[in-house]
């Protein structure tokens, strides 16, 4: 490849007739290039990943007095524990049946496309579709950007509507909680706020795990 | 059998237009690359759909998976300040070097009092310095130096917007920066009871909302078309 002296050496020799050598202008230029993939490469696989993303959060401002606090109608609790897994209950808890209705009972969810995820879409059919004929339109360019936007912020804050409740014990992971917000926010959920857990529910999630753990035992 | 005759020597490719373009993307790539310091802690966040970026005027509070938190802010000069704040609140003196110094470092993770140590501590030294036990940010006792953290660097860099802001009005140019927000980085293995903790410390300085760090969920799940 050295291709610089290509005809240098013979010209000489020759005669006596005077020229300005004629030199080959090719350079090997197969290292710089080595170099410069390098360089690409490296840049490349190191630049992409730079900017993290991030979601959005607000947390409620505690109320100043907790007695004023509103109830919550149409609630929906979602109990996380260790391992991964996730118990839900509607409505208001109840430690023992009376004469409002019955003892609550929780129910195992997963965190599985096919559990929680439609468990949501079966919630929030009606929002879901109201929001998505919304956008339909808005996408067609029938509604403004501002009444768009004001009109789902409605639908979102609608009151009959569910509340979602997130409670966590001392076992479940930051995975947990971002994982049921994410599908929450999936589902195109308003309404969700982080809870402390209470006492009588943490029993209800331990009772039922013990009761879990014993049923799996003999299966094995 | 008929085979092409072949030329003789090597084949002539002119390879200029190649390199144009490779050194055109190393070109790109350089000066759109910024180089991140080595956090002190790997943070695997989970993920989610999120899609808004972290803005670059940040407070970022690390945790990591044993609970540790680290704290950090984006912008140097209000990082400089809140530690000169911190150090007079805490009694803890630090040279005008050790300020420089600490400007350049990112998340820090130990108690003000082996602050001065960690930042004259070499490069690699650093990753194994002890006791490294995150930023103390204890809800009962009045030890919440995460608190103090978040509140004075808060502070700082509010102060910074807005002086870069008047400054800007002044010269009658057009002002892009954003305000500081407030990030939370936990690792997906984190226990919630800690990230509650550091919760509980922004809501009690009345910052109520934040931004998860989290990592982009591949393949991208988008509202189940209506069947």
């Amino acid at each position: 490849m050295a291709e610089i002296a290509e005809d240098g050496g013979g010209g000489h020799k020759k005669g006596g007739k005077k020229r300005a050598k004629k030199q080959s202008t090719k350079i090997d230029m197969t290292p710089m290039v080595d170099l410069a993939f390098l360089l690409l490469t490296f840049f490349v696989l190191t630049a992409t990943f730079s900017k993290p993303k991030s979601m959005e959060l607000t947390f409620p401002a505690p109320p100043e007095n907790i007695d004023d606090q509103p109830p919550i109608k149409k609630g929906i609790t979602f109990l996380l524990t260790g391992d991964d897994r996730i118990f839900y209950y509607e409505g208001e808890f109840r430690a023992k049946a009376d004469e409002n209705g019955e003892k609550t009972e929780i129910t195992e969810l997963s965190y599985d496309r096919s559990s929680l995820h439609k468990f949501l879409l079966d919630k929030n059919k009606d929002m879901q579709d109201q929001i998505r004929a919304l956008k339909e339109k808005f996408d067609t360019k029938q509604l403004p950007d501002t009444t768009y936007k004001r009109l789902v912020r409605e639908r979102k804050a609608d009151k009959d509507s569910y509340t979602y409740l997130i409670k966590t014990d001392d076992k479940a992971t930051y995975r947990n909680v971002i994982d049921v917000i994410d599908e929450l926010n999936v589902n195109v959920v308003g309404k969700y706020v982080m809870v402390d857990i209470m006492k009588q529910e943490l029993d209800l999630v331990n009772e039922k795990l013990g009761i879990a753990s014993a049923d799996a035992a003999p299966a094995k | 059998m008929s085979k092409k005759p072949s030329k003789g020597g090597a084949p002539n490719l002119d390879m200029t237009p190649m390199v144009d373009l490779a050194f055109l993307l190393v070109t790109f790539f350089m000066l759109t690359a910024s180089f991140r310091m080595a956090e002190p802690v790997t943070v695997d966040p989970p993920s989610s759909i999120g899609e808004v970026d972290l803005p670059d005027n940040h407070i970022i509070v690390t945790i990591d998976n044993s609970g540790r938190a680290f704290f950090g802010i984006s912008n140097t000069s209000a990082k400089m300040n809140a530690l000169r704040e911190m150090g007079k609140k805490y009694n803890v003196e630090f040279t005008d070097l050790q300020i420089v110094k600490f400007s350049g470092l990112p998340s820090i993770g130990v108690d003000i009092k082996d602050l001065p140590r960690y930042i004259d501590a070499k490069e690699d030294e650093r990753t194994n310095f002890q006791p490294q036990k995150g930023v103390p940010l204890d809800t009962v006792t009045p030890n919440n130096q995460l608190k103090d953290w978040i509140a004075i660097g808060g502070r700082e860099a509010v102060k910074m917007y807005n002086q870069a802001k008047e400054d800007a009005a002044a010269k009658n140019q057009e002002f892009k920066a954003e305000k500081p927000r407030y990030a939370i980085k936990a690792d997906g293995k984190t226990k919630y009871i800690y990230v509650k903790d550091v919760v509980k410390t922004f809501t009690d300085l009345k910052v109520y909302q934040f931004n998860m760090i989290t990592s982009l969920e591949g393949g991208g799940t988008v509202i189940e078309p209506k069947k």
